[in-house]
């Protein structure tokens, strides 16, 4: 044996969190990292001149105190709040604006349904409290059901005070409305379909489905027990970009002792007699450990790293068979000045402009954009959810210049007709001409604009199918079934061999959970 | 409707029972005569020729065919020579058992299967990852099994290749009656015996000239009832009838394992991995949970009981399939397993069973007791385990 | 002051003729109050134009309970259900998949459109029946509140979640799966045919306003796979005499065990007072007392309109208000002077099963998003049954009458106009369709009877029109049908109590609703 103990695939940023602790319990850890890049979705880089763009995550999302306290992250990033945490701008030229300030959002919604507004507190202290329950699922280590083990028992105890801080009959409510879609919820609390639609937008940002589709309330509680604003999404940059949490990450991992290699390729994951001996990497290296972790997707990790030939049969079809479908495009902008959206005038515009923007007028003009995914087409209208991170941290470009990137729904990996490297100009004229309805002057000022099509982050950041999350967000592909069922708890078929990537429970996000959760199971079975 | 074989216009006219039935979505002959008997006479003493043109065949050729049926099949492939072929099980994740067939190696990189159910499927399915291509070719060939001691010389009439010299589970490709044929020495019979794969439009022709050459050596079409009987006296499990497969059985308990069908000695624990192994390695180290077994039903004993309700002994005319239960005493008490198809022998003047029953009682000598219906009463009739197969003559393998 | 029974039941659909019949077995003095002219609900056979006869609303039969067949004598009282042959679809490139019962023709048919779906479609049905016998326990169980469980429930409970944990985890997951999934990526990891899955994938969007890719849309699926006649698994078949036969045996049945039914009484009120329920108001005034009042209309009938909200507690009004009705389904229903001819039709012995108009998977979900914001498919699903192929007694000698069961249509169509508006540019749609698939039948249509869902509350008071009495997904099943606390049957009126298709196990004729909830009745000696 050589003298590493743990192998870790990819250094993204679950990886990392997944290093940091085993690094920290002492274990020998070399992580591997295929690009030049430690980060893996989470990166910032100069794609134009002078202008740091993050090109696939951009806003820092949940992370736990635990998380940041273990692998010091405090001390090392800034963590930039937005408020508002997302402002819709409407077609009749209004806007709602959600701030952090539940009573500053109540007169925003004022003017469009006072009846919406005097319920908005209610609904964000009862959706508070269901995501406390979720927020406790979501740390757990899935049972490997139907089975429950007194250990399950054991962790799942930390639910019981968020359940009764619930409340009886809202545990009915939680159990309702999990499997239904977000608009059934919404529709039960309100009456504006622009603030519905700027409450939906958040459930399906990641995600493939619609507003009008089963599970969709589920991602909505997700990310409201996963957001860093305490509300229903996540609002925050980390001052220099995303990356330099990553890097942070790296740094403390290694500060623990970890080895990161970067321009190291996986090749293969070596298995003898049904037991992990280590990683061959393309170069022909081999290095050697009892331990491996992959951060990569379970495709990558199961169809292509390692011979798909050792496993069972019925595995190999359920890993065949997780859904990806990632429907979500990326685009961004280096921009001469600052865009002017009317529906915005009048209010203190910079400030509107410090949080995430979102095209989502109503929650029919969502489900109308995902609509055409069934086809493999791609949205006429599209739903954007636009951020321009230098309003917040203008060290990001050059003085008095902007940037702006736009995750840009719904656009299938899978087209019907055509294909991507066709698409792709077609796809930019759309979103620069859906901002332009909303901000007239922003096709003027652009300097230079990047697409990252579905194809192109499956092919530059391998993700499976362009989907960030490795794996769909849906009911099916959750706890005890995430990745596929009977392998939810972190470990495969190949004993020594684990996943600590998004494929894994809970899922998506730049949330650390997956990593944390993976380290904890893998020092418990070296107990 | 059921579809007709590349035989039927010469099956269909010598069925003059007009006694079909549907297999695997094809007619097939179940007597040729209105009674079965002379076809069961000809194979135990000339020659009997069967349409097993359903068979379900495939094709597996590729870089990787060695590799796919390693991971499916529960013997090494690799020993497999070419021009050798495999009588060999698979099973599910679980280690049950799908289905048995052969593997003929019809060169370093290609295989025929054949299986007794769909497996198109399930082989596509294995060979994720690997450079291989998998054809169903069971519309492709018409096969027929030539079973019986006069059955070399038949076919000696009809080609220039030697024969003597195709050794049991070998094949070869020659021409029969001027038609290029592949001839295999395999059957479901126990006895010496050929089986011949041919394109379609080659199959009345060879027909036409095994009937026409075999007329000498008492050769007659054979069909189903006869092929049963036969199959039972040579210890040949049928699927359907002495186990059920893992991937259409409606229920867990309906599954059997390659060791409780006494075929562990084709599970190869030692090979690379295949579907299975770690399931079965386990069973393996545990001993299995049943044991199938030949039975020798006691026919003095159950003549008693015959002559008890006032009537001669009465021994079934063909074979049966159904689950009787096995007791390991008289009282029918202690239930120890199951008989899941027996027949007379009239070539042995034996009544040999299969069944399955619990490890301590699957002994070579032991007594056990089958419950046997006469006159609407149940009896148990002692029967003793004995080694398996019951008919098994030189010839087979000489 | 009338008479004064044990029990009244309101609505003589199929499930309060069951509860009905089930209470007189037990004893009770039981009054059947139906609004109609004549029983059965949207089970009924009605002569809508002089010779032909129709299965009006519900059409084929197989989820009737095993159970209440047995305990009730059906037979004797007249059930005589005919199975249905092939399903059978037109496609687009004029080729037609043929689902024939007899698995050998049917391997050579699936055959012909893809080897390897032939082969799994036999391990498809494996799986399908190995899950229907995991969850059947469940529909005989009495739903318990999740939250405040009670001893009872807490047993319910338990019970359930050893049944869950007796399950082998393949079965499990595959439950995890098809609880959550859409109808048609369920099926996509078995079969690849796209018209196979798309006949499939129909049974998952019966009666809801879903379509096939829509998540939650695969459970339907196994409720539809839990039918069975004599025995014979997932058997379809139609009643002789139409569906009303059905209602009339159960009918039968109840009177025979002493029960009285009147018809032309529709109940506008249900008498309570203290928080017990005491009788009814007809809508003539005529009131009615009895011991037990159990209603048999959907959750919005029986708490929203026979009730004063006030009697009730807010959560329970709002949960029902919260309740998803959302009608999708229509009805065409037509007299034929001649046989149908389906131009991709090659064996007119098809035309004795079901012909399902669902050429592709993108043709149902199309369907549906036509729909889904307020108007009909232009192109809609239907599924076709000609009753006087097995049945002649439906219609004059030589006719046919022709079933036409379509999705989608919504509950309320504005852009068509005021609703006979709808209603024809609706049916209209339906004839066009089916003519695509069935050239000659614009010349043979003697009569035609359109229902939209508007048309189907009117008719047969189901809100919005939904066949099953409250759409089945997810959250509205088990605890949640109707409400959390409230799926007992029984309702915060005392004496008051529920017994139709808005209770577990749900909708179609099932009985299941009216003989839990009878059993429930006498298990509090009422």
């Amino acid at each position: 044996m050589g003298n590493n103990d743990v192998v870790i695939i990819g250094a993204g940023h679950n990886s990392l969190v997944a290093a940091g602790y085993l690094a920290k319990a002492g274990r020998r850890v070399v992580v591997l990292e295929k690009s030049s890049v430690v980060g893996g979705t989470a990166t910032t880089d100069e794609t134009f001149p002078g202008f740091k763009i993050s090109p696939v995550a951009d806003t820092a999302g949940y992370l736990s105190d635990e998380v940041k306290t273990d692998l010091k992250l405090d001390s090392q990033v800034e963590i930039i709040p937005l408020d508002p945490i997302a402002s819709s701008p409407e077609p009749d030229g209004t806007h709602l604006a959600i701030w952090r300030d539940t009573a500053r959002t109540v007169k925003e919604i004022e003017r469009f349904s006072p009846a919406d507004a005097a319920k908005y507190p209610l609904f964000v202290e009862r959706m508070t409290k269901i995501a406390g329950v979720i927020e406790g699922l979501l740390k757990l280590t899935p049972m490997d059901l139907p089975s429950v083990g007194l250990a399950d028992i054991r962790a799942a105890l930390g639910l019981a005070g968020p359940v009764l801080k619930l409340g009886r009959k809202n545990i009915n409510e939680l159990l309702r409305l999990l499997p239904t879609p977000v608009e059934d919820l919404l529709n039960e609390w309100f009456e504006s379909d622009v603030l519905k639609g700027a409450l939906a937008a958040s459930a399906v940002k990641d995600v493939t489905w619609g507003p009008q589709e089963t599970g969709t309330t589920f991602t909505f509680i997700y990310n409201w027990a996963l957001s860093d604003t305490g509300l229903f999404r996540s609002a925050s940059l980390v001052k220099g970009g995303i990356g330099e949490l990553t890097k942070a990450m790296a740094e403390t991992a290694r500060g623990f002792g970890a080895q990161i290699r970067t321009d190291v390729e996986v090749k293969s994951i070596d298995v003898e007699r049904g037991k992990v001996t280590g990683v061959t990497l393309a170069n022909g290296e081999s290095i050697q450990a009892g331990t491996v972790v992959s951060g990569a997707s379970p495709r990558t990790t199961f169809l292509e790293l390692l011979d798909a030939r050792y496993l069972d049969t019925s595995f190999v079809r359920h890993v065949h068979n997780i859904k990806y479908r990632g429907s979500a495009s990326r685009m961004h902008f280096a921009l001469s000045g600052l865009p002017e959206f009317p529906s915005l005038a009048g209010a203190e515009t910079d400030g509107y402009l410090r949080g995430p923007i979102q095209i989502a007028p109503s929650i029919n003009y969502l489900q109308r954009a995902f609509d055409h995914t069934k086809y493999g087409r791609v949205a006429s209208a599209p739903y954007l959810d636009i951020v321009i991170p230098t309003v917040a941290d203008p060290s990001l470009a050059p003085s008095g210049k902007h940037i702006m990137s736009v995750t840009v729904k719904y656009t299938p990996y899978a087209l019907r007709d055509g294909d991507w490297a066709a698409k792709g100009p077609e796809i930019a004229k759309l979103v620069v001409d859906t901002i332009a309805e909303y901000a007239p002057n922003f096709p003027g000022l652009i300097i230079d604009q990047m697409l990252l099509t579905p194809v192109d982050l499956e092919t530059v950041y391998d993700l499976p199918e362009g989907n960030v999350n490795h794996g769909e967000m849906t009911l099916d592909q959750f706890f005890h079934m995430r990745p596929i069922p009977g392998y939810a708890r972190y470990r495969t078929p190949v004993e020594g061999m684990y996943l600590c990537g998004p494929g894994c429970h809970p899922g998506g996000g730049v949330t650390g959970l997956p990593g944390q959760n993976a380290a904890r199971e893998i020092l418990k079975d070296a107990k | 409707m059921p579809r007709q074989t590349p035989f039927h216009s010469r099956t269909n006219a010598l069925c003059e029972s007009q006694n079909w039935v549907e297999w695997s979505g094809y007619f097939s002959a179940q007597t040729y005569e209105m009674d079965h008997i002379h076809e069961y006479n000809a194979i135990r003493l000339g020659a009997g020729l069967f349409d097993v043109s359903p068979l379900f065949k495939y094709f597996i050729r590729g870089r990787d065919a060695v590799a796919l049926m390693n991971r499916v099949i529960t013997r090494d492939a690799s020993k497999c020579g070419v021009g050798q072929i495999f009588y060999t099980a698979w099973c599910d994740d679980e280690g049950k058992i799908i289905d048995d067939g052969t593997v003929a190696r019809l060169g370093e990189d290609s295989f025929r299967m054949t299986a007794a159910t769909p497996t198109l499927c399930w082989l596509e399915d294995n060979a994720f990852g690997m450079d291989v291509e998998i054809e169903e070719v069971t519309d492709a060939y018409g096969a027929l099994a030539l079973q019986g001691p006069t059955s070399r010389d038949i076919l000696q009439q009809l080609t220039d290749t030697d024969l003597s010299s195709l050794k049991y589970f070998r094949m070869l490709e020659t021409k029969l009656a001027g038609a290029p044929v592949n001839i295999s020495r395999t059957g479901y019979t126990g006895d010496l015996g050929y089986e011949i794969f041919a394109e379609p439009d080659q199959c009345e022709g060879i027909w036409d000239a095994l009937i026409e050459t075999g007329a000498a050596y008492k050769l007659l079409p054979a069909g189903m009832t006869a092929l049963d009987m036969v199959r039972i006296e040579a210890g040949m499990l049928l699927l359907d009838a002495d186990f059920h497969s893992a991937s259409t059985a409606m229920f867990e308990v309906e599954k059997t394992s390659p060791y409780e069908l006494g075929l562990g000695w084709m599970v190869n624990l030692k090979k690379d991995h295949f579907v299975g192994q770690e399931a079965l390695r386990r069973e393996n180290a545990r001993g299995p949970a049943t044991c199938t077994v030949g039975l020798e039903i006691d026919v003095l004993a159950l003549e008693k009981v015959f002559v008890q309700n006032s009537m001669p002994l009465q021994l079934p005319y063909q074979s049966w399939v159904d689950e009787l239960p096995v007791y390991s005493d008289s009282d029918q008490r202690d239930h120890i397993g199951r008989a899941t198809s027996g027949t007379w022998s009239p070539v042995m003047k034996k009544y040999p069973v299969i069944g399955r029953v619990k490890p301590q009682y699957a002994k070579i000598g032991t007594r056990v007791y089958v419950e046997q219906t006469v006159e609407a009463r149940r009896y148990a009739v002692p029967a003793t385990v004995v080694k398996m197969p019951f008919f098994d003559p030189p010839r087979k393998r000489e | 002051m009338t008479q004064s029974y044990d029990a009244i039941i309101i609505g003589g659909g199929h499930n309060g003729l069951t509860c009905a019949a089930y209470l007189a077995k037990a004893g009770r003095k039981v009054l059947v109050l139906e609004r109609r002219y004549l029983v059965g609900g949207a089970a009924v056979t009605e002569e809508k134009f002089p010779g032909f006869k129709y299965s009006v609303f519900s059409y084929v039969v197989s989820l009737l309970r095993p159970e209440v067949i047995r305990e009730l004598e059906l037979a004797k009282h007249g059930l005589q259900i005919v199975p249905l042959d092939a399903a059978w679809v037109p496609m687009e490139n004029g080729d037609q998949l043929a689902m024939y019962a007899d698995p050998t023709s049917l391997r050579e048919e699936i055959k012909r459109h893809s080897k390897r779906d032939a082969d799994m479609i036999p391990k498809y049905s494996q799986m399908m029946y190995q899950m229907a016998n995991a969850v059947k326990p469940i529909l005989g169980y009495v739903p318990p509140n999740p939250a405040s469980p009670g001893l009872r429930g807490a047993r319910t409970l338990a019970d359930f979640g050893k049944h869950l944990q007796s399950l082998d985890k393949k079965t499990f997951h595959q439950l995890s799966k098809i609880m959550t999934m859409s109808a048609d990526d369920f099926l996509a990891e078995w079969i690849e045919t796209d018209v196979i899955r798309a006949l499939m994938g129909i049974s998952g969007i019966i009666g809801t306003m879903l379509g096939v890719k829509s998540p939650g849309t695969a459970y339907v699926l196994l409720h539809h796979y839990m039918g069975e006649l004599d025995g014979a698994f997932t058997a379809w078949g139609t009643q002789k005499g139409g569906t009303g036969g059905v209602s009339d045996a159960l009918a039968s049945a109840a009177q025979s065990y002493g029960a009285e039914i009147r018809c032309n009484a529709p109940v506008q009120q249900v008498l309570v007072k203290n928080g017990r329920a005491v009788g009814v108001v007809l809508e003539d005034g005529e009131e009615i007392y009895a011991k037990t009042i159990a209603s048999a209309a959907d959750p919005y009938v029986t708490f929203r309109k026979l009730l004063d909200a006030k009697d009730l507690p807010d959560d329970l009004v709002s949960a029902i208000d919260k309740f998803k009705f959302r009608g999708s389904s229509g009805k065409v229903n037509l007299a034929l002077d001649t046989m149908p001819k389906f131009s991709a039709m090659t064996d007119p012995a098809f035309l004795r099963g079901m012909m399902e108009i669902c050429p592709s998977v993108d043709f149902i979900e199309q369907a549906y998003d036509d729909a889904k914001y307020g108007a009909f498919s232009k192109r809609p699903f239907a599924d076709v049954t000609i009753p006087t192929m097995t049945d002649p007694s439906m219609a004059p000698p030589g006719k046919h009458v022709m079933s036409c069961f379509i999705q989608y249509a919504s509950y309320d169509m504005p852009e068509y106009g005021n609703r006979e508006q709808q209603r024809d540019a609706f049916g209209n749609a339906v004839i066009d369709t089916l003519s695509e698939f069935i050239p000659n039948l614009k010349d043979i249509i003697l009569h035609k009877q359109v229902l939209a869902p508007w048309d189907i509350e009117q008719e047969v008071s189901l809100t919005e029109g939904n066949i099953f009495a409250g759409e089945l997904t997810l959250d509205q099943l088990f605890f949640f049908r109707p409400a959390a606390g409230w799926a007992d049957f029984r309702t915060p009126i005392r004496n008051y109590y529920q017994c139709g298709s808005g209770t577990h196990p749900g909708g179609g004729i099932t009985s299941g609703p009216g003989r839990l909830g009878a059993l429930e009745i006498l298990r509090d000696g009422n």
